[in-house]
């Protein structure tokens, strides 16, 4: 069973992504900030991880630098899920090194299809 | 007293004036010398012997017509702040030293004009310093014990010696650089001096008369009631009168100006501009002092003494009838510091006017111009020194032959009628630049002829026939031609009727002949630069046009001879520093020409330093319309460069404005931007969860569980109500913040307020197990918008609730009246704020890492609105956390 860490402090949001990929037969993980998904990831090596940007404590620019330093993740897919469209902030993303960007409100369906699609290159 | 006791004190007091002189000169840089006090003092030159004994004189015998005298410097005193000031500019700029090198420049360097003043000033001021010997030798006469001694020759006769040593001193001091306009602090310290003494002691016997040998003024006065002639004493006497007033007022006015000592003191001796303004307050003070006793004295004396040939010297025989000989002793020095001052300043002034604008370009250039510079410089000081000797030693000769019979003030009027003669050209060729030399030269002189007819040679006639047979009828018995009534204008006195008729001639005169005969360019020149010349000053040197041909090397020739070559050099390396030009620069341009013209100028006078520099160059005859065009290019370019600058500057500080403008622009639209982003990130959190979670509903609402569904739909609800309220906060905020939301200031109680907060909170408060306490009692009014204040409280009270530990969270609400603010505070016992998130806590959508409570409960708007409402209530809000446990919010409203 694939492995997914959902890290953003919104729960409404959480909820609607956590019901999607239970039901694409995710083990699905939560995380609030940064912190508690670094927490996560001690224990947990996930095929996926959904982060957003702006968070209290650990932001997510920050937590992807250091996922990015895990040794242990080097296989681990990071997706950006985040409401800062602007081209910079895209740049800035994809320059740390997540494989994906994308951004809020977001389509169901094309959340799914985005992810499915990196995992099975 | 006898003889040689009076001689030996006036011995010790010349001394002690010529060690004074001695030590000004050491300390010529001192601010003992050079302050505005010690100028006023060496202004009241004016009182001569004839203030100090003739004006007693007049107020015995005819009243209080004594005062016009006084009353023109007093007119003029405060017009010197306009008209000195241009005076001494000019003068300072060009470095002149008397008033005839003043009218002499002015009129474009004209040598004749510079004599004919200096004649004029001879004629009219060497009977005046005769009249002051007189004054020595009668007082000293009264004052020793032989009053019947006559002196029959020169060699005892003590006036003679003083004489002499006043012509010594003025020597001295008066002659030590060759340069006249330098200053001589010597003198103008003990000229000050004297004025000080000379006050004093008059004030002295003033008060002896009226307190001490009489009861007062009040007593002096009831006695001259009871006389005859008593009203006559005391009023101006009718209209005509009247005039005679005015013509004396007038006549004083000029001569404030004119007389030479006076052009000396005020202009030529003046140290720094700066000095005027205070002059002009202090010295008629110092005029309204010295007439303060006059009338008393006089009075006193026509009761005491009542001889009226002796009215003149009362001052001196009051204390001595009466027996206080040291005070009579006392005014007979008064009197001679006044007479030691006048004869050396008016000495001095006069051997200037004669070296320099007569006998040296009379006579002596063409002698100059072949010998040393060392020789030259001697030559000058000789000239003056003789002239100083000479001017005394005739002043001496009239005094001996002719003025037993004499009045001081007759005498005075006279000079005062001579001089005025130079007043039209002199004020009008201020103001005007049309008055030319020709104009002049004819104006003077038959204002001259005029005077001389009219005054002079009625008054000359009777002094040496004793009849007024002459005065009354003239030569020919034509009855418009008597010389003290012309054309019938009999009712005024002597001195005002030859004043008025010589001044009607002489600035008619002036007038028509300068519009007849325009005068050459280099007239015109000067005229601009001496009646426009603020703007000329600017111009410098490059005031004067000309044009020709001129070697340097043959301009410091000339001036090698009269400045020595070290001197020369030194000028010339300044010069040409001044204007960037080469050092070795061998053709001379109107600047050099000018500006050696001026240096010269000191030491032999205008016109011959004119002369002198002409002499080595080739000029060429320029037009006037070419001066004149010349003139106002440089004028306009002058003016056009200082524009240009003005612009220039103001520019620079224009486009520094936009700079700081401009910053400020883009860092508002930063912020701006910031605010923006963060508002659509806040705004689209809630979209995207109602999205999320519509796209699930619709699309697997079937295998979904109901109570899922229901969560969902919850959450979209709870999204919704989140949206609204960001963008009720957001709206709102933006209308405090731009000002647009009026408050409606109304008197409310706060303590109903705060229990209203805490009303619309309680049940949230409570479901959480959170007590909010509020046990203040008392009634405090304050204006406030209500329903903005409750915003506030609400804001603070529902952030202490989500900072405090449900179960034991306990919030205090309480408030003071202080030092006319209102104070709110809302404590609870929370974690409190962490220290580096205290000053960002009232920003916009900053919110603490560290509350209880997550999401989506505020806007993150709540305390940077709550900061606005107080500020715009003109209070202030802060937070800080408590020393225990938990943070507390304040804030303060100014009580109205």
């Amino acid at each position: 069973m694939k492995k997914i860490v959902i890290v953003d402090d919104e729960p409404n949001i959480v909820m609607t992504l956590e019901y999607t990929f239970k039901k694409q037969n995710f083990e699905v993980y939560i995380a609030r900030d940064g912190g508690e998904a670094l927490e996560i990831l001690e224990t947990v090596v996930p095929d996926i991880i959904l982060l957003d940007v702006m968070m209290p404590k650990v932001d997510g620019y920050q937590t992807l630098k250091l996922i990015k330093e895990n040794k242990k993740l080097k296989n681990t897919k990071v997706v950006f899920l985040t409401a800062k469209n602007k081209a910079s902030d895209i740049e800035k993303g994809v320059k740390l090194g997540a494989d994906k960007y994308l951004t809020k409100p977001f389509s169901i369906k094309k959340i799914v299809s985005e992810i499915n699609e990196l995992i099975t290159t | 007293m006898s003889n040689y006791w009076l001689f030996i004190i006036i011995v010790i007091y010349l001394a002690s004036l010529f060690g004074i002189a001695f030590l000004a000169e050491k300390n010529a840089k001192s601010k003992w010398v050079n302050n505005s006090i010690v100028y006023t003092l060496s202004l009241g030159v004016y009182c001569t012997a004839w203030t100090y004994y003739g004006s007693i004189g007049i107020a015995a015998n005819s009243g209080i017509s004594f005062l016009p005298i006084y009353l023109g410097p007093v007119i003029a005193a405060p017009l010197w702040i306009v008209v000195l000031r241009k005076i001494i500019r000019i003068s300072k700029q060009h470095k002149i030293s008397s008033i005839a090198d003043f009218l002499s420049l002015r009129y474009g360097n004209n040598r004749f004009l510079g004599a004919l003043v200096t004649l004029i000033c001879l004629l009219g001021i060497v009977p005046y310093i005769s009249l002051q010997l007189k004054a020595v030798s009668e007082t000293f006469q009264i004052l020793s014990d032989d009053t019947s001694y006559v002196s029959t020759s020169v060699y005892d006769d003590s006036t003679f010696y003083i004489a002499l040593l006043l012509a010594i001193f003025a020597t001295f001091f008066g002659t030590q650089t060759t340069d006249a306009s330098e200053k001589r602090k010597g003198i103008v310290m003990s000229v000050a001096i004297e004025s000080v003494l000379k006050l004093v002691f008059f004030l002295c016997v003033g008060f002896y008369v009226t307190y001490i040998l009489f009861d007062g003024t009040e007593d002096i006065y009831t006695r001259m009631v009871e006389r005859s002639n008593f009203s006559v004493l005391i009023s101006i006497n009718g209209f005509e009168n009247g005039f005679i007033w005015l013509y004396t007022i007038l006549l004083s006015f000029f001569a404030i100006f004119l007389l030479p000592r006076q052009f000396q003191v005020s202009v030529v001796e003046n140290v720094r501009e700066k000095h005027l303004k205070n002059a002009i307050w202090m010295f008629p003070l110092y005029l309204l002092l010295f007439n303060v006793f006059v009338i008393f004295v006089a009075w006193a004396g026509n009761l005491n003494i009542g001889i009226e040939e002796q009215a003149e010297y009362y001052a001196l025989l009051l204390p001595l009838k009466n027996g206080n000989t040291t005070l009579a002793v006392l005014v007979f020095l008064g009197g001679l510091s006044a007479v030691i001052s006048m004869v050396v300043v008016s000495t001095l002034a006069l051997s200037v006017m004669v070296s320099n604008n007569l006998v040296i370009p009379y006579g002596f250039l063409d002698r100059f111009i072949q010998s040393h510079p060392e020789r030259n410089a001697k030559y000058i000081k000789n000239i003056r020194r003789i002239s100083i000797f000479s001017i005394i030693i005739i002043a001496y000769a009239f005094y001996v032959n002719f003025s037993y019979e004499l009045s001081l003030y007759s005498i005075g009027l006279i000079a005062f009628v001579i001089i005025a003669q130079l007043a039209p050209s002199f004020f009008i060729g201020l103001f005007w630049n049309r008055g030319s030399s020709k104009g002049t030269i004819i104006g003077i002189t038959a204002g001259f002829l005029v005077t001389f007819y009219t005054l002079i040679l009625p008054f000359l006639i009777e002094a040496f026939t004793g009849s007024n047979d002459f005065a009354q009828n003239g030569f020919v018995p034509i009855e418009a031609l008597k010389p003290h009534a012309l054309f019938g204008i009999d009712f005024l006195s002597p001195p005002t009727h030859a004043f008025f008729w010589s001044m009607l001639v002489n600035g008619s005169c002036y007038l028509l002949f300068s519009l007849l005969y325009k005068g050459n360019y280099r007239e015109r020149n000067y005229a601009e630069m001496f009646v426009d010349s603020r703007n000329y000053s600017d111009l410098q040197d490059g005031a004067l046009v000309w044009k020709g041909e001129a070697y340097v090397a043959e301009i410091k020739n000339v001036l090698n001879k009269f400045l020595g070559q070290a001197r020369t050099e030194r000028a010339l390396s300044l010069f040409f520093r001044k204007y960037n030009l080469a050092s070795d620069t061998q053709m001379a341009d109107a600047r050099l020409i000018n500006f050696s013209e001026k240096l010269l100028t000191g030491s032999i006078g205008s016109a011959s330093a004119k002369i002198l520099i002409s002499s080595v160059v080739k000029e060429e005859e320029v037009s006037l319309v070419e001066v004149l065009k010349i003139l106002e290019e440089s004028k306009e370019t002058i003016a056009r460069n200082k524009l240009l600058r003005d612009k220039s500057e103001e520019l620079t500080q224009l486009t520094s404005k936009l700079k700081e403008a401009n910053s400020e622009l883009i860092e508002k639209d930063k912020q701006k931007d910031e605010f923006l982003d963060t508002v659509a990130h806040e705004l689209k959190t809630p979209i995207t969860g109602i999205r999320a979670a519509t796209e699930l509903l619709m699309d697997d609402s079937d295998e979904m569980p109901v109570e899922l569904r229901t969560q969902f739909l919850k959450n979209m609800m709870q999204d919704s109500d989140r949206l609204s309220r960001l963008i009720h906060s957001i709206l709102d905020f933006e209308k405090l913040s731009k000002g647009r939301a009026q408050l409606s200031l109304k008197k409310h109680n706060i303590r109903e307020t705060i229990q209203r907060a805490i009303q619309n909170l309680e049940h949230i408060a409570s479901r959480r197990h959170i007590t909010i306490i509020h046990s203040n009692n008392s009634d405090v009014f304050a204006q406030y918008d209500e329903d903005r204040i409750l915003q506030v409280l609400t804001n603070l009270i529902s952030n202490a609730i989500k900072f405090c530990k449900p179960e034991q969270g306990e919030i205090v609400v309480d408030y003071k009246y202080e030092k006319g603010l209102l104070e709110v505070s809302v404590k609870d016992n929370g974690k409190g704020i962490p220290n580096q998130d205290i000053p960002f806590i009232f920003d916009k959508f900053y919110q603490s890492k560290n509350q209880n409570i997550i999401k989506p409960e505020g806007s993150g708007l709540g305390l940077a609105i709550s900061k606005t409402i107080v500020e715009n209530h003109n209070g202030k809000i802060w937070v800080k956390n408590n020393e225990k446990n938990g943070v507390t919010f304040g804030f303060q409203l100014p009580f109205k």
